[in-house]
């Protein structure tokens, strides 16, 4: 910890560092769309098709991995005043290398290919792994002390572990190993999605959301126990999967009232905001806490055996966390963070009395709203189609619409930062 | 009072006022919003003027730290009047997009401004003028009193 920090947070990285993963993850998504409609039905009849694990993983390495860590590469610095060592450097690896892992592992479910597994072990397991130990050490370097701190140290340690147990599982059916494949895959699951992506999300909320609503903070002993609570109990899920698979079902649900209680306390925060102003970002926000709510209902149902193993709870389930939860609150914290910090790059650019175009200039309401209106359907027609599986093509439509939209909002975005930029430079050149 | 917790409240009571305002503006309510906008104007400027002319000089002379944090502080204060002017010019077209989106980026800014100070610039304050708080602090009381009254 530096004695006397100096504030400057100056380390914020250049621009495209995270925008360039901003630009292509919406993309991703667009595959999956179009991945769905091709697929037809049986992409959402049971987890374990391989269009199914296609799917899933084009959203869960394709479109979160890729913005989360375009996130964290801008807000660890900036937020949390910890500098990432040579961020252009980081981005110039990692962005390159969970993108093709992505389309690898994608290519290896859809095919079978054993090279395709192996290909993405290769790739992913020790980009994951560098990722989190470079944001690791910045995280333990900064003065700074937030109750964000810890949720997102602790995330950052449970993307090295589903990285590790996502490698183990490619390279054994590229491979040919004998692994127990049903467990393991659950182990790695609730890892990425718990351990990683929401402790991240808990420990982001900590920071935004009081600050984009002025809700009053979370309560402090809130903040503190969460993220270590919920890992434990991950921990001990782990543990027990294989000495008491019925004791793991168990402690799973217990994950699962954790998650709702985060819920209910950001839902309960936002009542009490003293913003009212009721934009984009808080609806994005909103459908994610309300997706966790009937996520953690549904999984704490079938922890009670109520559904009868039907295949079709656990596709619900998947879709209410990865499009429900995760893809709305990243859609909604991407329409803040990416015309957020182009903003700030122009303003520091700016030296003649210019004024640079504030956030809305840099992408209207309007957009960012029709783009949520996108969002929605496509949430609705998904979850409709695990039930009439007639639906499953619309639904793919929908998804790839949604997610094309958010990728022309985002160019919009850049396009627009491009320009002004430029237009400073060539008026510095005139003078 | 330590300077935290005065400065603490303040920042509140500036939150308090900008998200008036904003909600005047976004009903397109251009009278309440003129006023608004004045009464959050004026606490935000008493407030950086409690820190530029009271506690920074009074923190740097303390520890001689010319360059150091406060003068990040006074960078990003520059930062947030430019948005405050773009908020001004915005009223006076009663633009209410341009309101809102200067309002908007203002909030961004602001809020990460105070989060730093409240973190680790205000705690410093509190050490290294440890000496002289009762004088200090009756100072800065005296002018942020101001703004919470003056509508």
């Amino acid at each position: 910890m530096a004695i006397h920090p100096n504030l400057s947070f100056e380390q914020a990285p250049p621009w495209s560092a995270p925008m360039r993963f901003f630009l292509t993850a919406p993309w991703f998504g667009v595959v999956a769309g179009v991945l769905l409609c091709w697929a037809g039905p049986g992409a959402l009849q049971s987890r374990w098709m391989p269009e199914t694990l296609a799917l899933v993983h084009l959203f869960v390495l394709g479109f979160m991995l890729q913005t989360m860590a375009g996130a964290l590469m801008q807000f660890v610095p900036v937020a949390i005043g910890g500098n990432i060592w040579r961020p252009l450097w980081v981005a110039n690896v990692v962005h390159p290398a969970a993108a093709l892992g992505a389309l690898a592992l994608v290519f290896a479910f859809l095919t079978q290919a054993a090279a395709g597994y192996l290909i993405a072990a290769l790739l992913l397991a020790p980009t994951g792994l560098a990722f989190a130990l470079v944001v690791l050490v910045a995280l333990f370097r900064t003065a700074l002390q937030t109750p964000t701190l810890w949720s997102l140290r602790l995330a950052l340690a449970a993307l090295m572990i589903t990285a590790f147990l996502g490698a183990t599982l490619a390279l054994g059916l590229g491979l040919g190993w004998e692994l127990p494949y049903l467990e393991l895959t659950d182990v790695h699951a609730s890892w990425g999605l718990g351990g990683w992506a929401l402790v991240l999300l808990v420990g982001v909320s900590f920071y935004v959301v009081p600050m984009f609503q002025l809700t009053p903070a979370y309560p402090a002993w809130f903040a503190r126990v969460f993220p270590w609570a919920f890992s434990l109990v991950l921990v001990f899920a782990t543990a027990a999967l294989r000495a008491a698979p019925l004791v793991a079902e168990w402690v799973r649900a217990i994950a699962l009232l954790l998650a709702a209680g985060y819920a209910m306390v950001t839902l309960r925060l936002q009542a009490q905001r003293r913003r009212r102003q009721v934009d984009a970002t808080f609806l994005f926000f909103r459908t994610a806490m309300l997706s966790l709510l009937a996520l953690a209902l549904g999984g704490i149902l079938e922890a009670m055996s109520v559904f009868a193993d039907e295949p079709k709870v656990a596709v619900f389930l998947g879709v209410f966390a990865i499009h429900g939860v995760f893809v709305s609150a990243i859609e909604g914290m991407l329409y803040k963070i990416a015309p957020f910090m182009s903003w700030l790059h122009l303003q520091r650019l700016c030296r003649f009395g210019m004024m640079p175009p504030t956030m809305n200039q840099l992408l209207e309401e309007s957009s960012m709203r029709r783009q949520l209106y996108a969002h929605w359907a496509a949430l609705a027609f998904l979850a409709a189609a695990i039930f009439w599986p007639a639906l499953a093509q619309t639904a793919g439509l929908a998804l790839a619409l949604e997610c094309a939209w958010l990728g022309a909002n985002l160019i919009q975005v850049a396009r627009r930062y491009r320009r002004f930029r430029d237009h400073i430079r060539a008026s510095a050149r005139d003078r | 009072m330590t300077f935290s917790l005065l400065m603490q409240r303040h920042h509140k009571h500036c939150d308090e006022a900008f998200a008036a305002a904003e909600a005047a503006a976004s009903k397109c309510d251009w009278t309440q919003a003129q006023e608004q906008c004045a009464f959050f104007v004026r606490a935000l400027e008493d407030h950086f003027r409690a820190e530029e002319e009271l506690l920074f000089p009074a923190f740097e002379n303390a520890t001689g730290m010319i360059a150091g944090p406060t003068q990040v502080m006074r960078m990003e204060h520059r930062q947030m009047r430019e948005l405050v002017a773009a908020m001004r010019a915005a009223l006076e077209r009663k633009d209410e997009a341009d309101f809102l989106g200067a309002a908007q980026t203002l909030l961004i800014m602001m809020q990460q401004h105070n989060l730093k100070e409240e973190n680790i610039l205000y705690p410093m304050l509190d050490r290294a003028l440890a000496a002289q708080e009762a004088s200090l602090a009756a100072q800065v009381n005296e002018r942020l009193a101001a703004s919470f009254c003056a509508v």
